[in-house]
């Protein structure tokens, strides 16, 4: 059912060309937010945007840009900001999967798994935090989509949850830093399987595994909601909290 | 194997056969030109939506399968004209949800929301306002199709007029349909002022009929097919109007129920059939008058149960849908209920309805004048077989045609009898594209 709980508010989305952006920006555009999307490739961000003027949203605007290699600067915020308008919440969501044998071996696939997942994410994360404080104060939000995949290491995909789980930290660490000084609401959204191109390679089926349209709905009620770490889908935070609990040396028995 | 192209056993909506493919997930109308690259040299390509196709019309196991379910999104709506442009992979489903608010409906609908706009014009499907609006290949003004021979190539009844005909109920064979441009119909509300009327037998059902087609945009009947002798083909008939007030609310985001496993074999047995059969008619016949309901109760009660289709058990169930023509319409029908009757094995759901003279210009689209009577059977082997085709016969003889959508063992023999502009199909067909159905029907014995 349509609502129009979004009206009259804007969201910034980073990445905005992937299949779990893209599924948010559908349920915020159905619900009448109007949206500033960023990707690399223009012509694709051209037909999301045409998408989601149909599904209602009053107002998209597009910026073809590479997140890794764009600095953002307090004028690239305000230039982003300006295409709609402004916006009071952001939403981080580039991101590299990788392939973890391949980080093993290869420095430049490690690095720039770090690059993508940590330090770009982090740096536009803190960036944000900054402009939003200043625009909206306590009624910003700046969010960032994380991976389970950052709570405990395991040999199938290290690397990439090892950045993960320094941006879970960092959008923990804005959020404490806001409650106690003032500024955006802070969240991270830990997401467990999503079925998406980028885990094409992955057999899949079953119950663990979710579609980009139902963690969705899980994101765009935690950017309204109180916590600052989200799971989605929920079950994945009791499935993480066995594996961190495991012993080393039960782990150590079973490759996951 | 291409890279792009993945193993995964895809079964279709009768759950019979499941086979294994090699399928495509693209997400994007620009990855489109390079997997018919990917594809070339391969064993052949088939397009795929949401699986609804009961038989093997959607299938292609030895060859490679594009879903373009991720290929979903709305191009361009005119809420003042109802001129909607989509992807192929758009379901009805979310079109509706979409354009409801602003008045608009989708020009006709089959019995499900969930399939993809690229599967309705594929299958030129069909809803129960056949009599005023034909098929849903007449409401398509543009297309957007993939060649491996030509190209991106735009079609319309202006435009490449013989393969953009062809490709209306072309069973996906023409091309890669990327995208979309339809007509949607205008709507007062999302309800309809449905009448409940019973009839106690076919020669009644016709009478009806011939007096509530020209009265009513939406017209379908449900059959009892245990009933034999001179109740033979009692039932009860479904006439309805768009309602003037109720608003303009969309359905309901989520499927009430869901079945959550497959049924044991035999669930679906006689002696449920009967009682089933009982039930059904006998709640009708309490609530016979009038009635305000929603469109999605009242179009699609099958979608409130998510994977209905698995009631029918692990060997999965069979659906006969075949067409007669006006003249034989009343001697075909009547001799196929007392051929169900004489079987013992009734149908739990028969629906029937008239098919009107309009034409989407397919070549080989279900289309009328005449009766269409649509019959589920569970899958118990040969016997269910042996029926199948005698159910044939009775249609080959009338002049009849049976549903591609809906099929998967018809002979080549029924399909070109019912279909004999096929061979033009078979002319315009893009030479990457086929389907197992395709094959079997094609295949010169």
């Amino acid at each position: 059912m349509t609502n129009n709980a979004w009206r009259g508010r804007g969201v910034l989305i980073l990445g905005a060309a992937s299949a779990i952006a893209e599924a948010v920006a559908r349920e915020l555009a159905s619900q009448g937010a109007q949206l500033v999307l960023v990707a690399r490739d223009g012509p694709r961000l051209e037909a999301i945007a045409a998408d989601l003027r149909v599904r209602g949203s009053p107002n998209v605007a597009v910026r073809a840009l590479d997140l890794v290699e764009a600095e953002p600067t307090d004028e690239l915020l305000q230039s982003l900001a300006d295409q709609i308008g402004g916006f009071d919440t952001a939403l981080i969501a580039h991101g590299l999967l990788g392939d973890q044998t391949r980080a093993e071996q290869d420095a430049a696939h490690a690095a720039a798994l770090i690059d993508v997942n940590f330090t770009s994410a982090g740096l536009w994360a803190l960036a944000l935090a900054r402009r939003l404080e200043r625009t909206d104060g306590r009624n910003g939000v700046v969010a960032a989509i994380g991976s389970v995949a950052g709570d405990r290491g395991r040999s199938s995909n290290f690397v990439y949850g090892a950045a993960k789980a320094g941006l879970a930290v960092l959008m923990q660490g804005l959020a404490h830093r806001s409650a106690l000084h003032g500024g955006p609401k802070a969240v991270v959204f830990k997401l467990g399987f999503v079925d998406t191109p980028m885990t094409a390679d992955l057999p899949k089926g079953g119950p663990l595994w979710a579609t980009p349209g139902a963690v969705a709905k899980v994101i765009v009620k935690g950017l309204n909601g109180r916590s600052a770490i989200v799971y989605g889908p929920w079950f994945w935070r009791y499935v993480m909290l066995i594996i961190r609990l495991l012993p080393q040396p039960v782990i150590a028995r079973i490759d996951i | 194997m291409a890279l792009s192209f993945h193993s995964q056993v895809v079964e279709p909506w009768g759950r019979t056969p499941r086979l294994p493919h090699q399928v495509a997930r693209p997400l994007h109308r620009d990855q489109l030109p390079g997997l018919i690259g990917e594809a070339a040299g391969g064993g052949g390509l088939l397009a795929a939506g949401l699986h609804r196709s009961y038989g093997d019309s959607g299938l292609n196991p030895d060859g490679l399968m594009i879903s373009m379910r991720g290929v979903d999104r709305f191009i361009a709506f005119d809420p003042a004209s109802g001129v909607l442009r989509a992807e192929a992979g758009v379901s009805l489903d979310e079109i509706l949800r979409m354009a409801t608010p602003h008045g608009w409906f989708l020009p006709t609908t089959p019995g499900t929301r969930f399939v993809t706009l690229g599967g309705a014009i594929a299958n030129d499907v069909h809803g129960k306002n056949h009599h005023r609006a034909g098929s849903f290949g007449r409401h398509v003004r543009r297309i957007g199709l993939l060649r491996s021979d030509a190209g991106a190539l735009e079609l319309s009844p202006q435009e490449r007029p013989e393969l953009f005909h062809a490709t209306l109920g072309g069973l996906g064979l023409t091309g890669l349909i990327a995208w979309a441009e339809i007509a949607l119909a205008p709507i007062p509300s999302t309800f309809v002022d449905e009448e409940t009327v019973p009839f106690a037998n076919l020669a009644e059902y016709f009478l009806l009929s011939a007096e509530s087609d020209p009265r009513f945009e939406h017209v379908s009947s449900w059959i009892d097919c245990t009933a034999s002798g001179t109740a033979l083909g009692r039932g009860v008939m479904y006439r309805a109007n768009w309602s003037a007030a109720g608003g303009l609310a969309p359905h309901a985001p989520r499927q009430k129920l869901q079945v959550p496993i497959t049924a044991p074999p035999g669930l679906m047995n006689k002696l449920s059939l009967r009682a089933f059969n009982a039930a059904y008619g006998g709640m009708q016949r309490m609530r016979r008058g009038t009635a305000r309901k929603h469109y999605g109760g009242a179009f699609y009660p099958l979608d409130a149960i998510g994977g209905w289709n698995r009631f029918y058990g692990p060997a999965g169930f069979y659906q006969h849908q075949f067409m007669a023509p006006l003249a034989a319409q009343k001697d075909a029908m009547t001799e196929a209920l007392r051929t169900l009757v004489a079987a013992g094995q009734g149908s739990f759901l028969a629906v029937l309805k008239s098919l009107g003279p309009l034409r989407s210009g397919g070549l080989v689209s279900f289309e009328g004048p005449g009766a269409s009577l649509a019959l589920d059977f569970p899958n118990r082997g040969e016997a269910t077989l042996k029926l199948l085709e005698r159910l044939d016969s009775i249609v080959v003889a009338a002049g009849g045609k049976i549903y591609p959508a809906k099929d998967g063992r018809m002979s080549a023999a029924t399909f070109r009898a019912g279909y004999p502009r096929w061979r033009e199909l078979e002319a315009l067909r893009d030479p990457l594209f086929s389907s197992r159905f395709w094959r079997r029907v094609t295949h010169d014995q």
